[in-house]
C-alpha cells in the first residue's frame, strides 16, 4: 500500500514536471519572450523598453543551461517558479498572479459546486430511471432525448436562457455576481440552469451505460431469480456495483471545480477563474493562462490519484500493490 | 498555386477515396454489413451528413470567371464555388427579416425583395449564404483535425502496445501528461502561441484529441497481439513491420473509425466555443453565433441569424451522433451482443 503510494506518487510528480517542461517549450520557445513583451508593449517600442520589460518581469535569462550557469537560465526559472507557486506578476497589466487566483477562487466555487451536486443529482436518478426501462420506448426516449440535449452548443444553451429567462420573463438578472448571501441565489440561478441543462444530455447517457453494463451480469440475474424486486435491484445492486466507473467521472471532476467554467463565468459576469482566464486570452496574457494550465494539470494529477485509491474503498476485491 | 486549384484538386481526391471506400466496403463482409445496419436504423441522420457532406463539396468547386457584368476588377479574377454563384447577386446593405420586402431598420426597399429565405445580416450579406458555407468549414475543421491525428496516433499507439517495454513506457507518459492539461486551456494556450489560422487550430485540436484515439489504438494492440492469428504469424516467420501493417491495424480500423465519428461531434463544439472566444476558423457557424449574440439585445429583436447558425450547428451535431451511435452498436462486438 504504502509502496503503491509512493510510486504513484512519484508518477505524479513526474507528469507534472513533463507539463511543465511542454510548457516551457510553448511559452519560452515557440513564442519568445521577446514575442510577449512585444504584444504587451506594442510593436513600436525602442529596443531599450523591450529589454527593460523582460528584466522586471524576470524574462532575461538564458533560454537553456549553459555550461557553469545551471541556475541562470529560464527553464531551471520557470520550475523554480511553478513549483513554489511564485507565479510573478501578469505579463498585460502587471498585477500579481496569485492574488488574483486568491480573488477567483470563491466565486468560482460558488458557482461550479452547486452546479457539481446538481448535475449529479439530476443525471444519477435520470440514467436510474431509462436504465429500469430498459428496452422499452422510455428508455428510447430517454436516449434521444439525451442526445438532442447532447448536441446543442453550451453557446446556444446560454445564449437561449439569457433571452428567455432573463429577458423575455425577467425571472432573473442576466448577468453579474453579488458576494451578499441573499442576493447570490438570484444571480447564480441562471448559470446554474444553463450548466446543468448542457451537461445532463452526456451523463445521463454514460451513466445508463454503466448501469446497463451491470444490469447483464450473472448475479443480477440471481437477484432477479430468488424474487428481488426490479427496483432493489437497481438500486442495491446495479448501483453499488456501477460505483467504479462513476467514481472515476466523478471524483475527476471535482479538482476542475477550482478552475471554474470559463464560458458561463464570462457570460454571467462572475468574477471568477474562468473569467480571468477568458479576460487573459482576449489580453494575449500568456503568463495567466501558462500558470492555469499548470494549476488545471496539477489538481488533475492530485485527482487521479485520489481515484485509484478510492477504488479500494467502494471495491474491497480492488488491492493497491 | 492558387488555393482554390488545391481545394478543386482536394474534391477530386475525395471523391475518388469515397468511390474507393464505397468498392471496399461492397466487398467486405463485416462493412456492408454495418452499412445496412446504420442505413436501416438511421436513414435520416445519414442522409443529413450526406447532404451536409454535398453542400460543403459544392463549395469547395470553385473557378474564376463567368461573373455578372456589373461587378468590379477585382470580382472578376476571384475564384468563387458553386454556392457562391449560386448567391452571386444577394448582397444588401443591412439587416432585412426572412423573405422581408423592405429592410429592417429604416424600411427602404431591398435590392431584392423577397428573395432571402433566411434574410440578411448587420452588412447586408444572406443568412441562407452564410450558414451554408459553415457546413465547408465544419467538416474541414473535423476532418484535417482528425487526418493529423488518426495517422499520429496510430504511429505511436499501436508500437507502443505490440513491444511494449520502454517504447510504451515513453508513450504512456506522453499521453498522461497531455492527458493532464485541461483540454479547453491547452487548446487555447496551443492557438494563442501558434496562431490563429485554419490550419493552426486544426493542429491545436489534433494534439488535443489525439490522446484519445491514441489510447484506443494501443489498448486494442495489447489485447490483438496475445491472439492466435498475430502467434501463427510470427511462427510462420512474418516480419515485425508486416504484421503490425496487415495484421494489427487492419483489425484496430473499426475502433478508430468510431472514435473519429464520436470524436467529430465534440470538435466542431469545440470550434464554437472557440469562435466565441475570439479564436476560432473564419466563416464557421460558431463565429455567426458569435457575431450574432448581441443581436437579441436589440429592439426589434434580430433573432434570424442566431437562430440559422444554431440550427445548422445543432442538425450537423445531431445527426452525426446519432450515426455515431448506430456505427457503434453495428461495429463494436462488444455493444453487439447486449444488443442481442
Amino acid at each position: 500500500m504504502l509502496a503503491y503510494l509512493i510510486r504513484r506518487l512519484a508518477y505524479g510528480v513526474g507528469v507534472v514536471f513533463g507539463v511543465l517542461f511542454f510548457l516551457f517549450v510553448l511559452f519560452f520557445t515557440v513564442t519568445s519572450p521577446d514575442d510577449v513583451a512585444r504584444k504587451a508593449l506594442g510593436e513600436r517600442v525602442p529596443p531599450a523598453v523591450v529589454e527593460q520589460w523582460k528584466i522586471n518581469h524576470g524574462y532575461d535569462r538564458q533560454l537553456f543551461p549553459g555550461p557553469g550557469a545551471w541556475q541562470e537560465n529560464m527553464l531551471f526559472e520557470h520550475y523554480r517558479r511553478m513549483l513554489t507557486f511564485d507565479f510573478g506578476r501578469s505579463d498585460a497589466d502587471d498585477t500579481p498572479i496569485a492574488d488574483r487566483i486568491r480573488s477567483g477562487m470563491m466565486p468560482s466555487l460558488t458557482l461550479t459546486l452547486p452546479l457539481f451536486v446538481l448535475s449529479l443529482l439530476a443525471a444519477i436518478p435520470l440514467a436510474l430511471l431509462v436504465a429500469f426501462f430498459r428496452e422499452t420506448y422510455i428508455d428510447r426516449l430517454g436516449v434521444v432525448i439525451s442526445v438532442l440535449a447532447m448536441s446543442v452548443s453550451i453557446l446556444l444553451y446560454i445564449i437561449g436562457a439569457q433571452y428567455l429567462v432573463g429577458r423575455l420573463l425577467h425571472w432573473f438578472p442576466i448577468s453579474g455576481f453579488d458576494s451578499d448571501p441573499q442576493l447570490i441565489v438570484r444571480f447564480l440561478a441562471l448559470p446554474l440552469l444553463v450548466g446543468v441543462l448542457a451537461g445532463v444530455g452526456g451523463d445521463v447517457r454514460f451513466y445508463r451505460t454503466v448501469f446497463l453494463e451491470e444490469s447483464n451480469t450473472d448475479y443480477v440475474r440471481t437477484a432477479r431469480a430468488k424474487g428481488c424486486g426490479e427496483g432493489r435491484i437497481m438500486v442495491r445492486h446495479v448501483f453499488r456495483n456501477s460505483l467504479i466507473p462513476l467514481l472515476t467521472r466523478v471524483i475527476l471532476a471535482i479538482p476542475f471545480l477550482f478552475m471554474g467554467s470559463l464560458l458561463l463565468e464570462s457570460f454571467f459576469g462572475i468574477p471568477g477563474l474562468g473569467a480571468i482566464t477568458v479576460d487573459a486570452i482576449q489580453g494575449n496574457d500568456f503568463s495567466v493562462l501558462r500558470t492555469m494550465v499548470y494549476i488545471g494539470s496539477l489538481l488533475f494529477v492530485f485527482g487521479q490519484i485520489i481515484t485509484d485509491f478510492s477504488y479500494g474503498l467502494v471495491d474491497p476485491r480492488v488491492r493497491l500493490e | 498555386m492558387e488555393s482554390y486549384i488545391v481545394s478543386n484538386w482536394v474534391v477530386g481526391l475525395l471523391l475518388a477515396g469515397g468511390a474507393g471506400l464505397a468498392w471496399l466496403v461492397r466487398r467486405s463482409r463485416m462493412w456492408s454489413q454495418a452499412f445496412r445496419d446504420i442505413w436501416r436504423r438511421r436513414r435520416l441522420a445519414l442522409g443529413l451528413v450526406a447532404l451536409y457532406v454535398v453542400v460543403a463539396l459544392l463549395d469547395s468547386v470553385a473557378w474564376v470567371g463567368g461573373v455578372h457584368p456589373g461587378e468590379d476588377a477585382v470580382a472578376k479574377h476571384q475564384a468563387r464555388s458553386v454556392i457562391d454563384r449560386f448567391f452571386a447577386d444577394s448582397q444588401e446593405r443591412s439587416y432585412s427579416a426572412p423573405l422581408a420586402e423592405t429592410e429592417f431598420y429604416g424600411g427602404s426597399a431591398l435590392r431584392k425583395p423577397g428573395s432571402h429565405l433566411l434574410g440578411t445580416d448587420l452588412i447586408g450579406r444572406d443568412v441562407l449564404y452564410l450558414s451554408l458555407k459553415g457546413a465547408r468549414v465544419a467538416l474541414l475543421i473535423g476532418g484535417l483535425t482528425s487526418l493529423l491525428a488518426i495517422p499520429l496516433a496510430l504511429l505511436f499507439g499501436v508500437p507502443a502496445g505490440y513491444f511494449g517495454g520502454r517504447l510504451d513506457d515513453v508513450v504512456f507518459f506522453v499521453m498522461s501528461t497531455l492527458a493532464s492539461m485541461p483540454g479547453l486551456l491547452l487548446l487555447i494556450a496551443l492557438i494563442m502561441v501558434l496562431g490563429k489560422s485554419t490550419l493552426a487550430i486544426c493542429f491545436a485540436l489534433a494534439i488535443t484529441g489525439w490522446v484519445g484515439f491514441c489510447r484506443v489504438s494501443r489498448g486494442e494492440t495489447l489485447k490483438l497481439r496475445e491472439l492466435e492469428y498475430v502467434s501463427a504469424a510470427r511462427a510462420l516467420g512474418v516480419s515485425e513491420a508486416r504484421i503490425l501493417v496487415r495484421h494489427i491495424v487492419p483489425n484496430l480500423m473499426h475502433l478508430v473509425i468510431i472514435t473519429f465519428v464520436l470524436m467529430f461531434s465534440g470538435l466542431v463544439l469545440s470550434e464554437a466555443i472557440l469562435s466565441w472566444l475570439g479564436i476560432g476558423v473564419d466563416g464557421s457557424w460558431g463565429q455567426m453565433i458569435d457575431q450574432a449574440r448581441n443581436e437579441l439585445s436589440r429592439d426589434p429583436v434580430v433573432w434570424w441569424n442566431v437562430s440559422a447558425a444554431g440550427v445548422a450547428l445543432f442538425g450537423l451535431i445531431l445527426a452525426v451522433n446519432f450515426v455515431g451511435d448506430a456505427l457503434r452498436d453495428a461495429l463494436d462486438p462488444r455493444t453487439a451482443r447486449e444488443a442481442e
